[in-house]
């Protein structure tokens, strides 16, 4: 019975390790860096919520000058050769969504184009 | 209750920076646009009611700058064909019995009771608190159903997929849109871009302002020269009324 189980775990972890190992992790290009809104990890798991929250006030209240906000997303994460987050899988918004199977449809509206050239990273 | 709390001290804010502004230059003489401005992060104001005075006898027959300054500023194609979206759109009216014509600008006029945000079915019509008439495209599911509800004809649906991004309005395929009396321009404090393309052409045959501030030029206008709701009948209230019609 130990032994059966023993087995069960190897098979779970070789799947496991197999799984990782078939897709790497996206090497990407995260534009101009530095500090983000909130930490990496947080904004991984949570930035759709934060955006989706503001995006609401912003059109239906008329809030401005919000701290999460999708032009400032690309203003900071374009990728410094051709000023976009979209365009290849090192891109930062394309290459991250690739990896995680999601489609995204922020971009057949909002411009995926850093706008100030000349930025500093936040 | 903390709506209540925040207009209040807008009011207070607002208050402040006119009797400033006042102090600044002369008596009585106000900077407009500084008075105006809403402080970053506030929300649009129930006590403002943003309107629109057009005076149809200043406005030129040959002058389309109103037009080409909104395509411009949201990076709308010129319409060619009658499905292409228009915000604004240049209107030409002749009187038969005495031949009289004018000319004038037409675009959503931002009812004040607007039936397109009553038929949504999704609530991406709406009216936001300062009486601007707005599309979320988050929401729209482009069922079309508050064009039809229109009496103005003033909004668009937009066929085709929007390759470029370069207006200030995100734009895309699927979504019903109209003017927006540019309200990311007023929530900075400035003019919508029709309006300042009218003055900058010598003609200032649009008036924009807040009909609730009686220190408004267009709340003096509204007071002393007839002026013309279009189709009053249907009660809808617009802010965007009409002179010399």
């Amino acid at each position: 019975m130990n032994l059966l189980r023993a087995l069960a775990l190897l098979l779970i972890l070789m799947i496991s390790f197999g799984s990782v190992s078939a897709v790497p992790m996206p090497k990407l290009d995260i534009g101009l860096g530095g500090h983000c809104v909130e930490n990496p990890g947080y904004m991984r798991q949570n930035h759709m919520h934060m955006l989706k929250h503001q995006r609401d006030e912003t059109v239906r209240q008329g809030i401005r000058g919000g701290k999460f906000s999708l032009s400032e997303c690309v203003n900071c994460h374009a990728s410094k050769p051709d000023d976009n987050v979209l365009g290849g899988s090192a891109h930062f918004c394309q290459g991250c969504h690739e990896y995680a199977a999601v489609k995204i449809d922020c971009f057949e509206c909002h411009s995926s184009k850093r706008k100030i050239i000349v930025g500093v990273g936040k | 209750m903390s709506d209540k709390v925040n207009l209040d001290r807008r009011q207070f804010l607002g208050t402040a920076s006119a009797a400033i502004a006042g102090f600044a230059i002369a008596p009585g003489l106000f900077l407009y646009d500084f008075a105006n401005a809403r402080p970053t992060g506030g929300a649009a104001s129930a006590g403002v009611r943003w309107g629109m005075l057009i005076d149809s006898t200043l406005c030129q027959s040959s002058c389309n700058d109103c037009v080409s300054a909104c395509n411009k500023e949201h990076d709308l194609p010129a319409a060619k064909s009658p499905t292409d979206v228009q915000w604004i759109r240049k209107v030409e009216l002749k009187q038969i019995s005495t031949g009289r014509q004018i000319s004038l600008p037409m675009m959503c006029l931002h009812c004040a009771e607007p039936p397109c945000v009553d038929v949504c079915p999704t609530q991406a019509s709406f009216k936001r608190a300062d009486g601007i008439v707005l599309v979320d495209k988050h929401r729209c599911i482009g069922c079309r159903y508050c064009m039809m509800a229109c009496p103005y004809k003033a909004r668009s649906f937009v066929h085709e997929a929007v390759l470029s991004h370069d207006g200030e309005m995100p734009r895309g395929q699927g979504t019903v849109e109209s003017c927006t009396l540019c309200d990311h321009r007023v929530d900075r404090g400035e003019q919508p871009a029709c309006v300042e393309a009218c003055a900058k052409a010598g003609h200032s045959a649009m008036l924009f302002g807040d009909l609730n501030n009686p220190d408004s030029e267009i709340y003096r206008r509204v007071r002393s020269v007839a002026s013309t709701q279009l189709r009053a009948d249907l009660g809808l209230n617009p802010n965007i009324s009409f002179v010399g019609l």
